[in-house]
């Protein structure tokens, strides 16, 4: 947002995994010349003063036109029965925003070099105070290797998206003069933008961001989203059926996991995260503005404005966008198998009328620290109660994610919670002391997002 | 007419008040009232279950001292909005109507003024000084007193309680009842909308109703329904803080609010065309 960052990269003392003849750090950032504290008041003051992708009017003329009046209506009945914008993807835009690829804006193209036939390295970095951004570099496959600094199954795909805090490295092979680097901001206002090319000078073409997607049900109500309540937004929204089928399965599939934890009994209960949604007493009041009761625990969705981008004509045909299902630790970082001795379950909640936001109702200020014991394995839940997606970062120790059946995926220190979505990793805190957790839309965390760990 | 109204209208204010007083009062109770909750709520997740007894200031490694972080959930911010400052042609008066706030999330300090200039010099004013305290997601209770200035009637001082907040469907609601001397009681409502006709080109439909529960005839307002303004304004933002608009405002008067109209020989009803500007900072 302001100030001053820098990349911080450690070779494993025994080499890399996987040997590249180009390595280039990619940093992106998002830079704002007002007071950042200014910036966050006047979110205070007007929490949608940054968007200006609204709904309007004559979007509303259109949809009767094309859809017909009452549908037209229905569209809209629930945002506005629940005082929600179906476009506040993010608090800040390019209103205020410039997004930067190291350092510099998109119009400085930033240039990286290969020659023909290299394997390249490019190391991603998040350095973004509140922006997430979709990657691609069109004419490239992007096969990623690493997650916040730790080896994974490599995994090609076309495009990414990711949050401050987080890091992806990625391998190109690429074969022509020049590419574009282009990483779109989340809310679509704008993007950062750089070149990979043989020689400094060349360009290659700079795609349109796309325009913003409404929110949809599935962001709003998780699993259920899909069900006879969306039924009439599932016609109108650019969303596929094939996502809807997909979050009713795994719904279900949720609940019946947990009717067998209870039939078997004898096993360890603990053996899959709890799907009994558990609101605290402090999500019922003025801090919280909705509660999810229908999650999905599904990992392998790509997000709002990611979604069957081929089927939209968005994108060529077979286009891939990396989701957390794709992500699996390479043997030997997963390195404690023992099984959770108890569970944690937070909810990430907010109000975006009054801009606030809190785990489980209550920002930092009235909080008190999540209480872990050294070296005991612990499972920890985290069901997003709001629209916005949240990296969550647990400083101090790793955050292990696993899936809703309870089996390891992948070592992260920033996992993404989308909205309306439930999830759960595993921790061993190895670590004595005070360790911070937190939102890493900074905003988010300054607002009240945060948590103390205190590891004893 | 007149003693038909009145009954009613003086129970509803009285209910409304009575209201007000009942949120105030389990808006106190509320910590209380929380750990009732927790032992017997079964969904209500006890927060604190994880920390083990230990704060942000006591238990192991905690920092000496005073808490040293402080994030913006335990700042103050404020706000000026003038919603309103107009020019009114016909009767060649300023209009202003302002908003203030000073303090947190949940608990504020909050002026509301609104006034009427001509010729240079204050015609009326009414000035609200409120603590504002969040009720739920979307409002806050709003409790203190509200001054009214005439130059040619009688000032007068109100206890005010009200709630303010923005409704489902985006209908920003600010409604208040005020008890004041001798008995008299009031009661005010105010509704805005919002019409995006693009980004930065929007409509605002504005709607205030005023109702008294005694006459007041130095100040030449009737008891029952008062007086009912309805408004709409068409600004441009140049950008979200400073928007100029023009608009149309049609007021009409009833009841003994009128009757004192008609005898001082003014019209009870008025279609004003009106330029001003809406800024925030």
């Amino acid at each position: 947002m302001t100030g001053m960052y820098g990349a911080l990269i450690i070779e494993p003392r025994a080499g890399e995994r996987y040997p590249a003849q180009q390595d280039h750090v990619i940093q992106l950032s998002d830079w704002t010349d007002e007071d950042p504290m200014r910036a966050l008041s006047k979110l205070k003051v007007q929490s949608d003063v940054y968007n200006f992708n609204q709904s309007t009017f004559f979007d509303f003329t259109d949809d009767v036109s094309k859809m017909g009046l009452q549908a037209a209506l229905e569209k809209r009945q629930m945002w506005n029965q629940m005082r929600m914008s179906p476009t506040d993807l993010a608090d800040l835009s390019a209103a205020t925003f410039t997004f930067l690829m190291n350092g510099t804006t998109p119009a400085g193209n930033w240039n990286g070099l290969f020659q023909r036939g290299d394997r390249v390295r490019l190391r991603f970095i998040n350095a973004a105070s509140n922006s997430f951004y979709d990657v691609r570099i069109p004419g490239l496959k992007l096969t990623v290797i690493q997650a916040d600094g730790q080896d994974v199954e490599p995994v090609t795909v076309d495009e990414f998206r990711f949050g401050p805090g987080e890091t992806y490295d990625v391998m190109v092979e690429p074969q022509d003069d020049a590419y574009t680097i282009f990483a779109q901001s989340m809310e679509r206002s704008g993007y950062a933008r750089g070149t990979l090319s043989v020689r400094q000078g060349l360009t290659a073409p700079v795609p349109e961001p796309d325009s913003p997607e409404w929110l949809t049900m599935k962001d709003m109500m998780g699993a259920m989203g899909g069900g006879a309540m969306g039924h009439d937004m599932m016609k109108m929204d650019s969303m596929g059926q094939t996502k809807m089928d997909h979050s009713q399965m795994s719904g279900g599939m949720a609940m019946d996991h947990s009717m067998h934890g209870m039939q078997q009994g004898s096993d360890n209960p603990l053996a899959k995260p709890s799907s009994t949604i558990r609101h605290a007493r402090t999500e019922y009041g003025a801090s919280v503005d909705q509660r999810v009761d229908t999650p999905s625990t599904n990992l392998d969705d790509p997000g709002i404005g990611l979604r069957n981008l081929s089927q939209r004509g968005l994108r060529p045909q077979g286009h891939r966008v990396l989701t957390l299902a794709d992500l699996q630790s390479i043997d030997g970082v997963l390195d404690d198998r023992r099984p959770p001795a108890r569970e944690l379950e937070l909810h990430l909640t907010g109000n975006m009328e009054r801009y606030s936001w809190s785990f489980d109702g209550l920002e930092f200020g009235k909080s008190t620290p999540v209480s872990l014991r050294h070296n005991e394995r612990v499972r920890i839940i985290l069901q997003n109660d709001t629209m916005m997606t949240h990296p969550m970062h647990l400083h101090g120790m790793w955050s292990e994610l696993e899936t809703d059946q309870g089996e390891l995926r992948v070592r992260r220190h920033t996992i993404p919670v989308q909205p309306a979505q439930r999830i759960s990793f595993l921790t061993t805190p190895h670590d004595l002391g005070r360790w911070a957790w937190h939102c890493h839309l900074l905003f988010h965390m300054d607002a009240g997002m945060f948590r103390e760990v205190v590891v004893s | 007419m007149k003693r038909i109204l009145t009954k009613p209208l003086t129970n509803l204010i009285l209910a409304v008040s009575a209201f007000q007083a009942s949120t105030a009062l389990a808006q106190m109770d509320h910590s209380a009232m929380q750990m009732e909750a927790s032992a017997t709520t079964v969904d209500g997740r006890d927060p604190h279950a994880y920390s083990d007894g230990y704060t942000l200031t006591e238990g192991p490694y905690a920092q000496p001292g005073p808490r040293q972080l402080k994030l913006a959930d335990e700042h103050a911010f404020w706000s000026v909005l003038v919603d309103r400052l107009e020019y009114q042609k016909d009767n060649d008066s300023t209009v202003y109507d302002a908003q203030a706030w000073y303090g947190t999330t949940f608990n504020r300090f909050v002026i509301k003024a609104e006034g009427d200039i001509s010729n240079g010099t204050l015609e009326e004013s009414s000035t609200d000084l409120l603590w504002g305290h969040a009720l739920n997601a979307y409002f806050d209770t709003q409790l203190g007193i509200r001054l009214d200035n005439y130059r040619d009637g009688k000032d007068r001082r109100w206890l005010a309680m009200g709630v303010q907040g923005l409704a489902p469907y985006w209908f920003e609601l600010d409604v208040a009842a005020y008890v004041g001397e001798d008995g008299r009681t009031a009661f005010t409502a105010q509704a805005e909308y919002e019409l995006l006709l693009t980004q930065k080109l929007i409509l605002q439909p504005r709607a205030e109703l005023n109702l008294y529960g005694k006459d007041d005839l130095d100040n030449g307002l009737g008891s029952g329904l008062s007086d009912l303004a309805l408004g709409l304004r068409l600004r441009y933002e140049f950008n979200r803080q400073f928007a100029p608009y023009i608009g149309v405002e049609w007021t009409d008067t009833y009841g003994d609010t009128a009757d004192y109209r008609r005898s001082a020989g003014r019209d009870t009803s008025d279609t004003q065309f009106v330029a001003g500007l809406r800024f925030w900072f």
